[in-house]
């Protein structure tokens, strides 16, 4: 890190950028606080709906009243995984993408059936059912063992077709590249060619040096990955919407691939630095767990800032959408007054929401590469 | 909670997406890409050094033929110089050799013309000193007979003189 100063004017501008974001996820928020517990305080049926939303939509059924809205728990409902893809529509008038549940039992080894089974959570099947949260659980309450859910989720699904898309368009280039041998790139390879070029220039080997061209592959498949599932993200219709790199699963993974290739990859010089620092010896004791601490704390930010970064942006552009509702649950012509600049507002987060797609997709990849670089340096004393 | 709970499947699945989507990339797609990038750039660059080479040799060879223009052109004024001089040379030697012939024929017409006169000047003195001779002869031979005769003798003699 000590060796990229020019990388410092970087860094600022992402910090005045997530100052922005911050002050507008609380903006978002408390207008949320005040508009939520105003609408709670309107009437008793909205505690009911916040505690227990399947007694919620039961009553609402029986009444043959609209469900009442609430808005953290449909923003919760969009950012989370599902175990089928909900396309439009609402309670038994649901559509939605059936997506196969696989269960491991230890008892009983694998179940694997259709998420439809589930009725979106108003039914038992084969001894299991969705919680309140999502998640399966077992029908007999007083059932201890643990469930292992290894189901193609929402956000499972939603990964493979992104990865399926890169995999097509990569592929595709590479073959015609060898196809036209020492020629220009054609169409769409064109847009793509100078991501790959900033990232081995401008990351990888302004980071690492002469050995970046090792890493690179894996440089630039965790930048396309990240980048193509923020896209996808982005687009609010299936096959997009579905918070993928903003689950804190998927962060973690990718947070953990790079903290095995910095470890695995280091030099001897990287550990002196840990373990034998340039101190004198009483500080050791200060100075090795703060070391040993920051191995960990790196990939640890890594995974939180992707995940913190993703899941707020879609929960801004939720909740101005929900603004509509939630005034639009007031008066109906409240909500209409009110949706211009609802959506104004989230066409203007949307806008921001691209730059952050790659922004965060190269932060990634750039800390990545820095802390690779970091690892694999030379030291000439 | 839920939202920072990582779910055991997703772990799966991003695992097993993620490392062959690593492995499939970096073999079918991230290898053969940079590699043509390396050879796009690499033709481009020696077609840069080259186009760089031929330059400054057409540059080169430009000025060399520049200079040796300049030298042939040196050259044909210094042979015109000297043609031209030569030329006025032997003009001038031709001229001069030629007054000198036309002096030199001159003098001599003139020197043979004043000895033919002499010569005839001589002659003509002798002729006439004979004549001259002739005629003091007859008239010696004629007065020696009459006077009148020795007058048409004188006379006659003098007419054919003339």
């Amino acid at each position: 890190m000590m060796g990229h100063p020019k990388k410092m004017p970087d860094f600022i501008a992402l910090f005045s950028i997530s100052s922005v974001r911050k002050t507008l996820v609380s903006f978002v928020f408390s207008a949320f606080l005040i508009v939520s517990t105003f609408a709670n305080h309107s009437s008793g049926e909205g505690e009911i709906a916040a505690g227990h939303p399947k007694a919620a939509q039961e009553v609402s059924a029986s009444h043959d009243k609209p469900t009442k809205y609430d808005p953290g728990k449909m923003i919760m409902d969009h950012v989370t995984d599902a175990h089928d893809w909900h396309l439009f529509g609402e309670g038994h008038d649901a559509v939605s993408i059936s997506l196969p549940v696989i269960l491991y039992v230890k008892s009983t080894g694998f179940v694997t059936f259709s998420s439809s089974n589930f009725q979106h959570g108003h039914a038992a099947y084969d001894g299991f059912e969705l919680n309140e949260k999502g998640s399966v659980v077992w029908e007999d309450k007083l059932n201890t063992e643990s469930i292992y859910d290894l189901s193609i989720t929402k956000n499972v699904f939603a990964m493979m077709l992104a990865v399926l898309s890169l995999m097509l368009i990569t592929i595709g280039m590479a073959r015609s590249y060898r196809k036209r041998e020492g020629k220009a790139p054609k169409g769409f390879h064109n847009l793509i060619e100078p991501l790959i070029l900033f990232i081995r220039d401008d990351v990888a080997r302004a980071s690492i040096g002469h050995k970046a061209d090792k890493y690179l592959p894996m440089l630039l498949s965790i930048f396309f990955f990240i980048f193509v599932n923020n896209l996808f993200g982005l687009i609010p219709i299936f096959p997009g919407g579905a918070n993928v790199t903003g689950n804190i699963a998927v962060t973690m993974v990718l947070a953990v691939i790079v903290f095995l290739t910095v470890n695995l990859n280091a030099n001897k010089y990287y550990w002196k630095h840990i373990f034998v620092p340039d101190v004198p010896v009483w500080m050791y004791v200060i100075i090795i767990p703060i070391e040993i601490m920051g191995l960990v704390l790196k990939p640890f930010v890594l995974m939180l800032r992707l995940f913190a970064n993703i899941t707020a942006g879609h929960i801004i552009i939720l909740g101005f959408f929900s603004l509509i509702f939630i005034f639009g649950a007031m008066k109906p012509g409240l909500g209409l007054a009110v949706s211009p600049l609802s959506v104004a507002f989230t066409v203007f987060m949307s806008l921001l929401e691209l730059l952050v797609a790659f922004l965060q997709a190269y932060v990634f990849t750039l800390l990545t590469a820095i802390y690779i670089g970091s690892a694999i340096e030379e030291h000439h004393h | 909670m839920q939202l920072v709970t990582p779910a055991i499947g997703l772990l799966f699945w991003m695992l097993v997406t993620f490392s062959l989507l690593l492995f499939i990339l970096k073999k079918f797609a991230w290898k053969p890409i940079l590699e043509s990038i390396r050879n796009r750039e690499q033709t481009i660059e020696d077609s840069l050094s080259l186009a760089e080479k031929t330059k400054s040799e057409m540059i080169r060879l430009q000025g060399e033929n520049e200079s040796l223009l300049a030298e042939a052109r040196k050259e044909r004024n210094a042979m015109l110089k000297e043609a031209r001089e030569m030329r006025d040379k032997i003009v001038g030697d031709a001229k001069s050799a030629a007054d000198e012939e036309a002096k030199k024929l001159m003098n001599r017409a003139q020197d043979e013309i004043e000895k033919q006169k002499s010569a005839a000047i001589a002659e003509i003195k002798r002729e006439v000193s004979i004549l001259s001779v002739q005629i003091a002869e007859k008239l010696m031979q004629q007065q020696l007979e009459n006077n009148s005769a020795q007058q048409g003798i004188i006379e006659n003699q003098l007419s054919q003189l003339n």
